[in-house]
């Protein structure tokens, strides 16, 4: 998020100085290169390398004979193709998790959409209805807007390890209940505390997004609906849902990608080696930790891969505008309605990068 | 910013988003250095002459003792000064932090505070050197803590600290129902089921260990199989675990969690979980170490056992009971200057009177078979005599190059026996094809 910000924020701020160096009369496209290239150098140098040798990585395998007189391990790595992407359908790595017998890199492949799935369902719905919440002129409305906000604050693995005392045996949560539920045992309630922690840390991110194209929605369209008789469902369904749209999906998309990578709620609460929450991340950084370097890279890529194709369904489909200036339509159906949508537009960019920083 | 085509941004939009993943991917980035054949090393000091400044590399040093020892060394020692490098608490994070340093070969860490489960590893993957066995004798330490120094029976450590398991008791209750701590397990189990009889049934749960899925469970496992006369890799170094005696042990533990002695939540106990049920009085035996013993016997409050407990060796299937082998080693790395120094520096910390002083400190139990008889040794830990017969009979955890891999497939089988997801038979004969597969 905060490259998308940088690719933002940066050429303006340079701007004007570059183009007082820079001959007014060089072409457009050629300042515009200019202007770019200390952004583009950044990113080649943050995300392009790595992924690079990542994939490259990817594609080896440390040796790991023994010689039998010394007991030493063979140094080196050798070349073995794409043997690291193929070993994961030969199913040498067999794990009992929550969908049975299976190999470890798919019960992580399940588990971490699942997750995805799960956490972003629930986080949306309750991040509007918290959105709504704070959206009304209330007493105490600033009270909830910070309480609400608290949860996002929190450094994941702190919340983690508060949820882990929450989820102990003889915790909190088994005292409401009053139930003895397990749910840090690897077990099925692991799934279901990763998803309640992280439902409860990161719904306010949405809300918070959400809440910024909302105030975007101007009074008159309600006041108007009010006047057609729409009741609040009406509105809800036929105005404050459009009007949201651009925005929520944006919150949508990063809660999306961001869940896929999830790594220390399940890692901080219930542990390593716990088939049942193991995700995609964990399960490589696992392999990366006991020196197989190039499983874990393939296991990074393919998520990696994973994760862009989403982005990339996130945008074609639902039209997600990262960047912020859509297309134009196509054919201008109501002149008013994109007025609106731009105007939310601009405020859900401020939203974004009051926050880039903080999360 | 009319020059950007669309596609170009959503390709842009979708990188920057996913940049963090990538960052993460590059973990593995170090791969150039990783190769290459230890024996070219630059300035192997394979003489174990030059001297001059180390460092020693150990975990965090919660008692504040180890600056004021390093303090003593480098007073006597004015040209060969050590330099204390503290890495975090976690050990997982410790052995990454030594592995990575042998990986760029590094000369910054010299001399290493290994736990005793990285040995084999660490010297297969030559991250430590083997050690001149004729400057070191190491014939006044504890055999089973030598054991977990030798790696293709040479040494590549030497033993600094050990730990072994041991039985907590409730003395109070045993007295009063005329018993004798166990010895077998099943002298345990008459144990409870009087003492639960006479108590308050819903208060006092019988026995709890380490059996959350982590390095724990690996010990105690061990400990299961060992004392029920099985093992878990031979002496011939190949692993056996397919037994009717291993099952035997894994089953009493299987059967104690069905049948309440060991309560069902503690499947999510590590070592501090169980202390706080033991010193809340809510257990009448406990395994764990021997840390526990003076936490247990503080009478600020915080213990409601002070005084009315007492340690006993493990309980084992027909006779008393092994316990696994902790402990930490100390080792150099073998891309290490100065390593002259580095044995002169090993050989001082662990002789006699600096070991007792350490002992005294930081409650860490020491190596050398006298100081477990020393006088102030045994007034201030009174368990010293019954640790000792913990550590002389102690089996090493398996000793493997992949020993990551081997815990976690321990882990995995006794975790779902223990759970009752599978019948004993089938965790023991699936985790010997995994074992058989990663020590060859």
């Amino acid at each position: 998020m905060a490259t998308a910000t940088a690719v933002e924020s940066k050429p303006s701020g340079s701007a004007p100085r570059k183009a007082r160096k820079n001959a007014l009369s060089d072409g457009q496209g050629r300042l515009s290169a200019i202007l770019l290239s200390p952004t583009l150098l950044v990113i080649l140098v943050v995300v392009g390398i790595p992924i690079i040798l990542s994939i490259r990585e990817s594609l080896f395998l440390a040796n790991d004979g023994i010689n039998p007189e010394t007991g030493l391990v063979e140094s080196g790595e050798k070349f073995v193709g794409l043997q690291n992407y193929t070993d994961i359908f030969a199913g040498q790595n067999q794990v009992v998790g929550a969908y049975g017998t299976i190999d470890r890199f798919w019960n992580a492949f399940i588990n971490t959409s699942l997750f995805t799935i799960t956490c972003v369902l629930l986080e949306t719905i309750l991040g509007v209805a918290m959105a709504l919440i704070m959206a009304k002129a209330f007493r105490g409305r600033g009270f909830v807007r910070a309480g609400i906000l608290v949860p996002w604050a929190i450094p994941t693995i702190v919340s983690a390890l508060m949820w882990k005392l929450i989820f102990d045996e003889s915790g909190v949560m088994n005292r409401i209940l009053g139930t003895k539920i397990l749910w840090l045992a690897d077990d099925n309630p692991a799934f279901w505390a990763v998803v309640i922690a992280d439902v409860w840390k990161t719904a306010p991110f949405i809300g918070l997004l959400t809440l910024a194209g909302l105030q975007t929605i101007p009074a008159e369209v309600y006041e108007a609906a009010k006047v057609d008789g729409a009741n609040a469902w009406q509105q809800f369904i036929r105005i404050t849902l459009p009007m949201v749209k651009p925005t929520l999906v944006v919150a949508v998309l990063f809660r999306t990608l961001d869940t896929m990578r999830m790594f220390d709620l399940p890692w901080g609460m219930v542990g390593q080696g716990k088939y049942y929450v193991e995700t995609l991340s964990i399960f490589a950084y696992q392999e990366a930790g006991q020196q197989r370097y190039g499983p874990a890279s393939a296991y990074s890529i393919i998520l990696f891969v994973y994760i862009m194709l989403v982005a990339y369904l996130f945008v074609k489909i639902l039209g997600a505008d990262v960047v912020g200036d859509a297309a134009p339509p196509k054919k201008t159906k109501r002149k008013k309605k994109r007025q609106d949508q731009e105007a939310g537009k601009s405020a859900e960019t401020a939203a974004l990068e009051s926050m880039g920083g903080a999360h | 910013m009319t020059f950007a085509r669309r596609a170009g941004r959503i390709a842009v939009a979708a990188g920057s988003l996913t940049a963090l993943l990538a960052v993460a991917a590059c973990g593995g980035g170090g791969d150039e250095s990783a190769g290459g054949g230890g024996d070219t090393a630059p300035s192997a000091d394979s003489s174990y002459t030059e001297k001059g400044p180390i460092t020693y590399v150990q975990g965090k040093d919660t008692s504040g003792h180890v600056p004021k020892q390093i303090a003593k060394w480098n007073k006597e020692h004015p040209d060969e000064k050590v330099t204390l490098q503290e890495l975090p608490d976690n050990a997982d994070q410790q052995r990454a932090q030594m592995l990575q340093n042998a990986q760029i070969k590094s000369d910054k860490m010299t001399v290493l505070s290994v736990d005793v489960v990285w040995t084999a590893e660490f010297a297969a993957n030559q991250v430590i050197d083997e050690l001149p066995a004729d400057q070191f004798s190491t014939d006044d330490f504890l055999p089973a803590t030598v054991q977990t120094a030798t790696y293709f029976d040479k040494l590549y450590a030497v033993p600094a600290t050990s730990d072994g398991g041991l039985l907590y008791y409730r003395k109070d209750l045993l007295d009063k129902y005329d018993l004798k701590p166990p010895t077998t397990w099943s002298e345990l189990k008459d144990a409870c089921d009087t003492i639960t009889k006479g108590e308050d049934k819903s208060k006092l749960n019988c026995f709890a260990g380490q059996y959350n899925k982590y390095e724990g469970l690996t010990v105690n496992f061990s400990e299961a199989v060992n004392s029920a006369g099985g093992v878990v890799v031979g002496e011939d170094g190949k692993p056996n675990v397919n037994t009717p005696e291993a099952q035997s042990g894994l089953d009493v533990l299987v059967n104690w969690f069905k049948d309440g002695t060991i309560p069902k939540g503690a499947i999510t106990w590590q070592e501090e979980q169980g202390r706080q049920a033991f010193q809340d009085g809510k257990l009448v035996f406990l395994r764990n170490w021997p840390y526990v013993y003076s936490l247990a016997e503080k009478d600020d409050g915080s213990s409601k056992v002070n005084g009315k407990f007492a340690v006993a060796p493990l309980p084992g299937l027909d006779q008393p009971g092994v316990s696994s082998l902790g402990g930490h080693n100390m080792a150099i790395s073998k891309y290490a200057k100065n390593k002259g120094t580095a044995v002169e520096f090993i050989k001082w910390w662990t002789n006699q009177e600096n070991q007792k002083s350490y002992s005294l400190a930081t409650s860490q139990a020491p190596t050398r078979t006298a100081l477990y008889t020393d006088p102030e040794l045994t007034k201030e830990y009174p368990y010293m005599p019954i640790l000792l017969k913990s550590i002389e009979t102690a089996q090493p955890r398996p000793k493997a190059v992949k020993y990551g891999d081997v815990t976690l497939a321990i882990q995995d089988s006794a975790y779902a026996a223990l759970q009752g997801q599978i019948p004993t038979q089938q965790a023991l004969s699936e985790l010997q094809t995994k074992l058989e597969s990663l020590i060859k």
